[in-house]
């Protein structure tokens, strides 16, 4: 169900929040592109390489990327499984349409009856 | 008619279609009678309780759904157009358990066309989309990027390999 298994919970909550960022959005890009260093990403931003990590963090948390040690590097990688969940989100969506237009159906014709015996 | 649900995934669009053997006001009360809303709104398993229902342009229409838990999900309509009984409108979001809007979860907006087929019958049609939500559609475009994140994973195990194999 969209309302609880889906939209609303932290997993989905926390991607949404993760991606409400134009920064973020371009740390999710560029990593899907290829491997980056938290440096070498930070030289894409007017910012320091320590807001650079913080966005990063944001976007581990939500299952975007993942950090992965490569001598004295931290690359960025992206994490496929949130579009595992966004696709999920797609079709509890549809399920929660056709949900309601099944019970509209059946409103309407209860609706309609009670018209016809009045 | 069986009503139709389609999902376009690349624009994150749901239209509905249905046709009834109804005139169009009958179909409008369903939208317009805030009784008659909660009783298909919600899925049977969180059925919906509307709190507040000013179904005119720029009203609010607010409610919840409960869950089997007795847990309450709270969302809201602004409502952008109106015209009783063929045209309605409206952006849909989540709320907070105050009823105020939670900014971080997408908002759909909702077009509801109930047209008279002029033999009785009144067909409508429901296209949701969820334009606002750019995190949705960046998560969809990701998907593109699947293939090459794929392949990159590959490439990558595959000079893991060579590197062991080199070491030994």
């Amino acid at each position: 169900m969209v309302v609880d298994t889906a939209l609303s919970s932290d997993e989905v909550d926390r991607l949404f929040r993760a991606l409400a960022d134009a920064t973020r959005r371009d740390i999710v890009v560029r990593a899907a592109i290829g491997d980056l260093s938290v440096s070498a990403l930070a030289r894409n931003y007017d910012m320091s390489v320590t807001a650079v990590q913080k966005h990063v963090s944001v976007l581990e948390s939500a299952g975007l990327v993942r950090k992965h040690r490569s001598g004295r590097e931290q690359l960025v990688r992206p994490q496929p499984r949130a579009l595992d969940t966004a696709r999920e989100v797609l079709d509890e969506i549809e399920q929660l349409w056709r949900d309601r237009i099944n019970l509209f159906g059946e409103v309407l014709a209860a609706q309609l009856t009670e018209g016809e015996t009045r | 008619m069986t009503p139709t649900v389609t999902t376009d995934r690349d624009s994150a669009t749901f239209t509905v279609a249905a046709v009834y053997e109804a005139p169009t006001e009958r179909i409008w009360r369903l939208w317009s009678d805030p009784r008659q809303l909660e009783r298909w709104w919600g899925p049977p398993s969180h059925p919906a309780t509307v709190v507040h229902h000013d179904l005119t342009a720029g009203g609010v229409v607010s409610y919840y759904m409960t869950s089997p838990e007795g847990e309450k999900f709270h969302g809201g309509w602004r409502v952008l157009g109106v015209e009783a009984p063929n045209l309605l409108e409206f952006e849909d979001y989540f709320a907070n358990q105050d009823g105020s809007e939670n900014v971080d979860l997408p908002i759909s907006r909702s077009t509801v066309a109930i047209e008279d087929q002029g033999d009785g019958r009144t067909r409508m049609t429901i296209t949701t989309r969820y334009e606002n939500s750019a995190a949705m559609e960046k998560v969809l475009e990701m998907g593109m990027e699947e293939g090459i994140t794929s392949a990159l994973g590959q490439i990558e195990e595959i000079l893991a390999e060579d590197r062991s194999r080199s070491s030994n």
